[in-house]
């Protein structure tokens, strides 16, 4: 049976990560490899690397880190933030990552989700999410770390590129990142079953019930979250037992 | 000792390569290459056949790479060398692949590759994601020396929407469960191919690596 993936997010800034890791002993908090090894070994289901700064100056930092990473740890990597085109997209897959993720750019033009799933098989193509809620039961993507509206209809834009070909959706919602309020279940639920690729639920991670609603009301594949691990409330193994002691299926490793 | 693995232009090889080293190293089992060169495939005592995308696109791409396939065929087909095909390296062991039109595969292990049905079982109307991408459990149809220490349960990470129908069931050596059996790993003589990503399976697949390597049929 297909498990629920936990996926750790590490935001990443000038190739440090933000507000750093806490969790176990790491020498350097704020270095996302040291990170990335630790996840490896706590038995995180992927890991997911956003640079929330990408320019084109510190690039070549980011595929660095991702190159390192990728050395180390054999589990799949997410890499998003500045992604614009498939040379893009080539340029991480090359560097190590194993799925790579639009998020502005699908916004501005969904053909490039096309172009790059054409190119490198959907199988490496997320498309990133982040929606506010605008009326009840009606959410609209925000861009620019959530400073700028589009009018856009999240649900609509979810079938329309999962239709262009995108893998899976990350769907983040702007009203609840950084609130530890829990996942915004109803934005969840339509977008999930709009679409039949896989959603991860993000934003809004609190407490381990939280993780288990994003699955059982919000219908999620996956569930992302940051600080509730990094800062060490709670292992990746306490989520699990949590989830499966809830009747959702987990790797137990 | 030479492992190849053969790089035509599909996907990402950096952690598969990765993955191989480590764990050359650590079975004390030589030199691992990533290679276009088709006489350094014939020169090498194994081969690793990697492949993400579509099946079509793949096959072309392999296609395209001149006496690629005929020294890779030859080495195994006629000189038994090891051999292992990851993802849609491994759905091209198949006869025929059905994704974008129909494209012949190398037809060492009958059957063909097929979209995953999304329709469940019984029916409620909740429908399966397609892909079928994360974590899924093992179950062992037939014990294999590159199985030794992976048992019935351990899981792999399995990312594609099309899966290999494989004819004669002794060939399938695995199977995960999704709506439906999808086969996880095939093989027979010197030959082996899994559907999900040693690279990306921590560590089961660097055991399965490490298995390979030391593999002498």
């Amino acid at each position: 049976m297909l498990k629920v993936r936990i996926i750790p997010c590490l935001d990443v800034a000038d190739g440090r990560v933000v507000k750093g890791v806490n969790f176990v002993d790491l020498v350097d908090a704020g270095d996302p490899v040291a990170a990335a090894r630790a996840y490896d070994a706590a038995g995180a289901d992927e890991l997911c690397f956003l640079d929330i700064h990408a320019t084109h100056e510190n690039r070549g930092t980011m595929f660095d880190l991702v190159t390192r990473t990728a050395e180390q740890c054999f589990m799949p990597l997410t890499v998003g933030g500045g992604v614009r085109s498939h040379h893009d997209v080539r340029a991480l897959l090359l560097a190590g990552a194993d799925k790579v993720s639009f998020n502005s750019a699908a916004v501005a033009n969904p053909d490039v989700v096309a172009e790059a799933a054409d190119r490198f098989g959907s199988q490496c193509i997320v498309v990133a999410i982040d929606a506010k809620t605008v009326a009840p039961g009606k959410w609209e993507i925000f861009t620019h770390g959530g400073r700028r509206e589009t009018g856009i209809d999240a649900v609509e834009f979810a079938r329309t590129v999962a239709t262009k070909g995108a893998g899976e959706i990350l769907l983040t919602s702007m009203d609840r990142d950084g609130t530890r309020a829990g996942f915004n279940l109803g934005l969840t639920r339509a977008v999930s079953d709009a679409v039949n690729i896989p959603v991860i639920a993000s934003g809004g991670v609190g407490t381990l019930d939280h993780l288990v609603e994003g699955v059982t009301l919000g219908g999620a594949s996956a569930v992302l979250a940051a600080s509730i691990f990094h800062f060490g409330d709670f292992t990746i193994a306490q989520a699990k037992a949590h989830m499966v002691a809830a009747g959702i299926p987990m790797r137990l490793t | 000792m030479l492992t190849a693995l053969i790089d035509y232009d599909s996907g990402n090889l950096h952690s598969a390569a990765k993955a191989f080293e480590r764990m050359a190293a650590e079975r004390n089992a030589g030199q691992v290459v990533v290679t276009q060169d088709p006489d350094l495939v014939a020169r090498a005592d194994r081969i690793v056949l990697p492949g993400d995308g579509a099946f079509a696109a793949c096959r072309m791409a392999l296609g395209d790479v001149t006496g690629m396939y005929e020294a890779i065929s030859d080495a195994v087909l006629n000189r038994g060398r090891p051999f292992l095909g990851i993802c849609v390296g491994m759905q091209m062991m198949a006869s025929w692949g059905r994704e974008y039109g129909d494209t012949a595969g190398f037809d060492w292990i009958g059957g063909e590759v097929v979209r995953i049905d999304p329709a469940r079982p019984g029916g409620r109307g909740d429908r399966l994601k397609v892909p079928h991408m994360g974590w899924n459990d093992l179950v062992i149809d037939h014990p294999h020396p590159v199985l030794a220490g992976l048992s019935t349960g351990d899981h792999a990470y399995f990312v594609h929407s099309y899966h290999f129908r494989v004819a004669d069931p002794a060939e399938r050596l695995a199977h995960v469960e999704y709506g439906q059996d999808i086969t996880a790993i095939v093989g027979r003589d010197t030959m082996l191919g899994t559907q999900f990503h040693p690279e990306k399976s921590q560590a089961v697949g660097l055991r399965l690596i490490g298995n390979f390597l030391d593999w002498r049929p």
